[in-house]
């Protein structure tokens, strides 16, 4: 099974490190793992995607707050939620070829930010299933490179992941 | 052939040509153990795993082959990471076998679970562990690779119980991928060529040569250099050895603790060749004013030092040895002129030197008393404190790998399990330890294993009953506020005969060379309690923070 | 007030009711030296290696049941405290770990004597600091003392860099903390104790498997109350030694891999395992699908990620054990269960814990014979091997906190600097030490600190001239093929002791024993008794590696 975690956690220097070394120490598998700051600047989120059966997720959740600076845990891949993630993917492309990898981006309404000579560079957001597909879809062109951010995620409507608790907004 | 994790890491280390290992046994490591019973690798036994680490590291340092240490998990393997540090610091290629719970039992703090990989990232140049039995040997080929070459360094194999426990039809594993890992040996046409233009135009050169210069095996590469050039030569603590001290273009150490005829001619330089050097700040004193007036030429293995702490005009990255070798056709003979003469006056005027009292021990006069009966043959490994600065100064060395000394990491307990790695490497030399009444307290137990192996190591105490650095500080920067520093020491000539070895007390300066005599001969261990002047200084110095110019004492 | 960081530090651990700092001087930490120098208010006791320094301050906490407090310089000060760190990590124990490091200028360039301690140190620390900003310190160092003494216990370092600690601040020490982060649960959720208190009180063949969290929480009265309200029979960890009086008709001694029989049978064939404060170790479970199989659990633990991390667990209690009992115990009656309890006793007629006492000096005689001439009363610090394990097996301990050991790390040479710290903690009690020859010689140099200080330990060495545990193991998993572990050389331990100034005896005979004992435990000063044993001699029963821990054998 695969869990989202939103982890708020204090934006001190090595927070990464020691969340990190959990992760290596304690066994468990991250899929990926998204920082950067948020609403308060004191606080950063991390967005961790991890692999796992109940018990496993159980002790990554437990052990994830034994760590002084990590402030919060939601899992919440059972709520209602959306994610993003952004990939820049720069194929081969000769100019006999340009025209279909556009229709490719118009599908998926991934952007072109760059052209090459022999390369198109494109940057696509969505979620998991749409990057992955997406992805497929240019392989056979002939992907120079490739990077992910990962996923990040937040709760739709009135919950949230906030330093004080879910609560209603008013 | 079916072969079980332990017997694969055997014949991985004999693969790698070893043929002697420091280690302690335990639970996670037994299947190891088992292994080498029947294998033909010698096994030192020490007494604390700091000492297997250490001695593996002065092994290394005095046969330029890699050390290796072997040790349980948990507190076998914690017990290892002071002497990993000190590896690392100091550049030594070492690979550190550590056994570790049972796959399924790991990330629960299982007994004697430690995260030995997470606790050794900061000290390590890489290290492993291993999940899988089919993995094993190709790790240990690539953990040997990576400590050796490049700058070498620490490498550990953390090896699960199930792991070495575990059999798999043993191949060989092929050849070494690394795409991260491609250290650059050769130095580059353009920055050799503009550091031979600068060395022909400069007028005041001084080469200042660090542990890479006997790493990388370049010492007469470094003789030519100078004796081309005309040019003066100070070394660091880790380059002491790497350049002959009793030639006339030696300057002695530099730094905190340098001569101040180094210290000068580094200050009034016009070109300053680093050759293997790292610019420590033990070396540089303030940053702002090293040498001001020079072109730096900053030769080093490591691109990451380069402009690290100064900056580097002409940086060459390469082997020092090949780079040396690159250079040196390039280059004019120099002759020797008014900046040679200047140095001579230097060295005439503030020779390195002490007080000599006839009623008192002085511990300047110890080491030249040892550095004459050992007629400047012997492998000196030290502990840290005033004595390894002595031990620097008075003691004259004459070939590479003979100053066994932690430098990077100042460990204090490194010396005594040094000496047993260098004399186990050395069989036939005569090694001593040069050890503060403090230092060697901190890992005294091996005696038992220098007097277990008959290893006739001799221990030189200088015993002040104090720690002796810090209260040098606190007399100096303090007030004489003695916090802390005064000891309560044991008898060390009983301590020594509790164990088996020879104990002598030496309090008059006329009984110092029988006594030295007598260690020698001695065909095991040997404990010298040189009672020494209790408040004797290490001057020249530069107080922290001040320029190499600003030396007091 | 206005004062450099570094006395600023002493006042606040002044104010966190530090007496005694473990520790060794270096350049880095200079600075906090002369301030406790300058100040001298705080005792400071020098090791001879740093590693002395922090387990002496682990087991000054074990006795006092306050934070430990150590110091050492940057570099290899530091590194050689690493072992320290990770025993009390594992053993839970509140240390504050105070560092110096080199000036935040140089941090990251491997300066002289610069080591990433805090790095180093992420995975045996509870917290750790680097203070890079001087006005910081005072609530770092609130936050450490809170940090490591509260919750389950464990040790917080504090890495000071020089420049840092020479900067002048004007002192405000915080007095609360505010750490979002973290927040310790301590009173067990109120329906979890009433159903802990029902299956307590349905169950007919209950254990209660005792770790060293009642000792941390003080549970001890509770722990007996409970025990005896329910007829329940006790069986302590390692850790939890000494929290059930050891001479109760209702103890079972230690369980696990070394344990009793009757108490490794107990929890086999209970139905119900009320676990306190006890962490389900490997060393205990042995093979966990084997272990209490036909139980329920109640697991009552501090720490939430202990709850379910090795066992299934059917009532998790998170909370402080003394505080959860005191709840549990108004809900539950005294029951009695002689039907359970006759089982028992028979266990403990068909299986006694004992050995032969033919031949050669028996270690456990030793051990025996301290016991009965101390009263069982006597703090025992131990090192780690088969010695540790008969002290386990046969000192029976009367009143609670009195065996210092190292339990999670086992590490060896944590036996003569814990008697340092534990006899400065209590300098009215009789301290003793139970070590193996290989085991004291890693630490041995803290003999001089001994002497230094005054402390009148007594040091016994069971002294088999081998790695005797090890040797065991390869006695029964490497067909005896021994290696590394006989020793063709030991040193004499009488002439050691006298090189420190230390008395020392040599014991060969049972008969020897008796005799000498209350001369050498009425020694005034430290001794040092090299008691000669049966090398060959095992520690029985054992259980094999995969084993239900019901199938030991003999050894
Ligand atoms: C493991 C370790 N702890 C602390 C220090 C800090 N330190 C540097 S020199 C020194 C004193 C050494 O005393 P001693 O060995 O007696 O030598 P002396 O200076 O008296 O010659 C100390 C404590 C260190 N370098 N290493
Ligand atoms: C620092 C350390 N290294 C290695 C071990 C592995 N080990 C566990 S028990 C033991 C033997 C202990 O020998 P000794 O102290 O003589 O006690 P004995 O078992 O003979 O009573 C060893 C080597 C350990 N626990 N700690
Ligand atoms: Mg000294």
């Amino acid at each position: 099974m695969r869990h989202t975690l939103a982890v708020l956690v204090e934006n001190n220097p090595g927070v990464l490190a020691r969340v990190a070394g959990l992760f290596s120490r304690r066994g468990f598998n991250i899929d990926s793992l998204a920082v950067g700051r948020t609403e308060n600047p004191d606080v950063s989120r991390m967005t961790i995607v991890v692999e796992g059966d109940d018990r496993i997720l159980e002790q990554v959740t437990k052990q994830l707050h034994k760590l002084i600076d990590v402030i919060k845990i939601s899992d919440i891949s059972p709520e209602e939620y959306v994610d993003r993630e952004l990939v820049i993917i720069k194929v081969h492309s000769d100019p006999a070829r340009r025209g279909e990898i556009m229709q490719v981006a118009d599908i998926f309404r991934a952007r072109i930010v760059d052209l090459g000579r022999k390369t198109i560079t494109l940057e696509c957001t969505g979620n998991n299933g749409k990057i992955n597909a997406f992805e497929e879809s240019l392989r056979p062109y002939g992907i120079k490179e490739l990077v992910r951010t990962g996923k990040i995620a937040m709760l739709r409507g009135l919950r949230f992941t906030s330093v004080n608790g879910q609560k209603d907004d008013d | 052939m079916k072969m079980n994790g332990a017997q694969i890491l055997v014949q991985g280390l004999l693969d790698q040509g070893v043929d002697t290992i420091f280690g302690y046994p335990g639970g996670s490591v037994l299947p190891i153990y088992d292994a080498l019973y029947d294998a033909n690798i010698r096994h030192i036994l020490v007494r604390h795993e700091q000492g297997a680490a250490h001695a593996a590291d002065g092994y290394a340092r005095a046969s330029g082959r890699p050390g290796v240490c072997l040790a349980t998990s948990g507190p076998g393997a914690t017990n290892l990471v002071t002497g990993i540090a000190n590896a690392y610091m100091d550049s030594v290629p070492m690979v550190a076998i550590t056994g570790q719970v049972p796959s399924a039992l790991l990330g629960r703090d299982s007994f004697q679970e430690a995260d030995i990989t997470g606790i050794t990232m900061p000290v390590t140049k890489h290290n492993y562990i291993v999940k899988d039995v089919k993995e094993l040997a190709m790790t240990l080929k690539e953990a040997f690779y990576i400590a050796t070459t490049g700058k070498p360094g620490p490498v550990l194999v953390d090896i699960p119980r199930d792991v070495s426990g575990g059999t798999m039809d043993y191949e060989d594993p092929g050849p070494i991928n690394l795409p991260g890992y491609r250290p650059v040996l050769e130095g580059k046409e353009e920055q050799l060529n503009k550091a031979a233009a600068a060395i022909t135009d400069s007028i005041r050169p001084v080469i200042y040569a660090g542990g890479g210069v006997i790493g990388s095996g370049a010492h007469q590469e470094l003789k030519r250099l100078a004796e081309l050039l005309m040019a003066p030569v100070t070394t660091t603590l880790m380059g002491l050895g790497g350049f002959p001290g009793d030639h006339p273009l030696y300057l002695g150490m530099l730094g905190m603790h340098g001569s101040r005829y180094a210290n000068y001619a580094v200050c009034e330089s016009d070109l300053l060749i680093a050759v293997g050097a790292r610019f420590d700040d033990r070396v540089t004193g303030k940053i702002e004013s090293f040498a001001p007036d020079a072109t730096i030429i900053h030769i080093d293995i490591d691109p990451a030092e380069i402009r690290k702490n100064v900056r580097a005009d002409i940086p060459v990255v390469g082997d020092v040895k090949i780079v040396l070798n690159q250079l040196l056709p390039r280059l004019e003979a120099k002759l020797s002129g008014a900046w040679q003469q200047k140095i001579d006056q230097w060295k005439k005027e503030y020779p390195i030197g002490y007080e000599e009292d006839n009623d008192k021990l002085k511990p300047q006069q110890v080491i030249s008393a040892i550095y004459k009966a050992t007629r400047g043959q012997a492998r000196i490994a030290t502990e840290v404190g005033q004595h390894q600065m002595w031990a620097a100064h008075y003691y004259t060395y004459t070939r590479p790998r003979s100053f066994i000394s932690s430098g990077g990491l100042g460990a204090m307990g490194y010396g005594f399990p040094a000496a047993i790695g260098v004399q186990v490497a050395c069989p036939d030399e005569v090694v001593f330890d040069i050890a503060g009444d403090g230092s060697i307290q901190m890992n005294i137990q091996e005696m038992a294993t220098a007097v277990n192996y008959q290893l006739p190591v001799n221990v030189a105490v200088m015993n002040n009953g104090w720690l002796g650095m810090v209260r040098q500080w606190q007399e100096l920067f303090y007030n004489r506020r003695y916090s802390c520093t005064e000891l309560v020491n044991p008898d060390f000539v009983k301590l020594a005969e509790a164990y088996g070895a020879s104990g002598i007390r030496v309090t008059r300066g006329a009984d110092l060379k029988p006594a030295l005599e007598e260690a020698i001969r001695n065909s095991g261990p040997v404990m010298l309690d040189f009672v020494i002047e209790r408040e004797e200084n290490v001057f020249p110095m530069v107080p922290p923070g001040e320029s190499l110019g600003n030396m007091i004492g | 007030m206005e004062m450099t960081v570094a006395q600023a530090l002493i006042r606040c651990l002044e104010m966190e009711g530090v007496e005694v700092i473990f520790g060794y001087p270096g350049g880095a930490i200079l600075p906090v030296y002369d301030a406790l120098c300058k100040m001298g208010s705080i005792k400071h006791i020098l090791a001879r290696h740093e590693q002395g320094a922090v387990h002496a301050a682990d087991a000054y906490s074990r006795v006092t049941g306050h934070v430990g407090v150590v110091m050492a310089t940057s570099g290899p000060g530091a590194t050689n405290l690493v072992t320290g760190i990770a025993n009390a990590y594992m053993d839970s124990v509140p240390l504050v770990v105070i560092t110096g490091q080199v000036p935040t200028s140089q941090v990251g360039t491997d300066a002289f004597q610069e080591v990433d301690i805090t790095g180093i140190t992420l995975p045996i620390t509870k917290h750790n600091y680097l203070v890079k900003d001087a006005g910081k310190l005072p609530t770092v160092v609130k936050n450490a003392f809170h940090i490591a003494s509260t919750g389950r216990p464990g040790p917080v370092l504090i890495d000071l860099p020089r420049d840092v600690a020479t900067e002048t601040i004007k002192l405000d020490y915080p007095d609360s903390v505010s750490l979002r982060g973290y927040k310790p649960t301590y009173k067990g959720h109120p329906t979890k104790v009433k159903e802990a208190a029902q299956m307590m009180m349905k169950a007919e063949r209950p254990v209660i498997y005792a770790g060293g969290g009642i000792l941390n929480s003080g549970a001890t009265g509770e722990l007996l109350e409970l025990a005896e309200m329910l007829s329940a029979p006790v069986t302590n960890t390692l850790m939890g030694l000494s929290s059930f009086p050891g001479d109760h008709p209702l103890f079972l001694g230690m369980l696990g891999l070394h344990g009793t029989r009757y108490a490794n049978l107990a929890v086999t064939k209970c139905d119900l395992l009320i676990a306190l404060g006890a962490r389900f170790d490997d060393r205990v479970t042995s093979k966990i699908s084997s272990f209490a199989p036909d139980a329920g659990v109640v697991h009552v633990d501090i720490d939430p990620a202990e709850i379910g991390k090795n066992v299934q667990v059917h009532v998790p209690i998170v909370g402080d054990v003394r505080q959860v009992l005191q709840a549990l115990l108004p809900n539950i009656n005294k029951k009695d269960r002689s039907e359970w309890l006759e089982q028992i006793q028979n266990w403990k007629e068909q299986y006694p814990m004992g050995y032969a006492r033919d031949g050669m000096l028996k270690p456990q005689a030793v051990i025996e014979a301290i016991c009965r001439h101390t009263r069982g009363e006597a703090v025992v610090a131990t090192d780690v091997g088969q010695h540790q394990m008969w002290v386990a097996q046969f000192y029976r301990f009367k009143h609670p906190g009195k065996l210092i050991s190292s339990g999670g790390l086992g590490t060896m040479g944590f036996g003569l600097p814990a008697t340092v710290g534990a006899q400065v903690g209590r300098p009215d009690s009789l301290v003793v030490l139970i070590t193996g020859d290989g085991s004291l010689q890693m630490t041995l140099q803290e003999l001089a600190t001994v002497v230094e200080q005054k402390l009148p330990i007594k040091i016994f060495v069971l002294n088999n001239n081998c790695l005797g545990m090890v040797r065991q193991l390869q006695e029964f998993y490497c067909e005896r093929r021994y290696i590394a572990t006989e020793f063709s050389f030991v040193p004499d331990f009488v002439t050691m002791a006298k090189a420190y100034g230390i008395a020392g005896y040599t014991i060969k005979s049972h008969s020897e024993l008796d005799r000498l004992l209350p001369e050498i435990l009425s020694n005034p000063d430290a001794v040092m008794v090299n008691c000669l044993v049966d090398p060959q001699e095992n520690v029985s029963p054992m259980v094999m590696a995969g084993q239900g821990i019901d199938q030991a054998i003999d050894c």
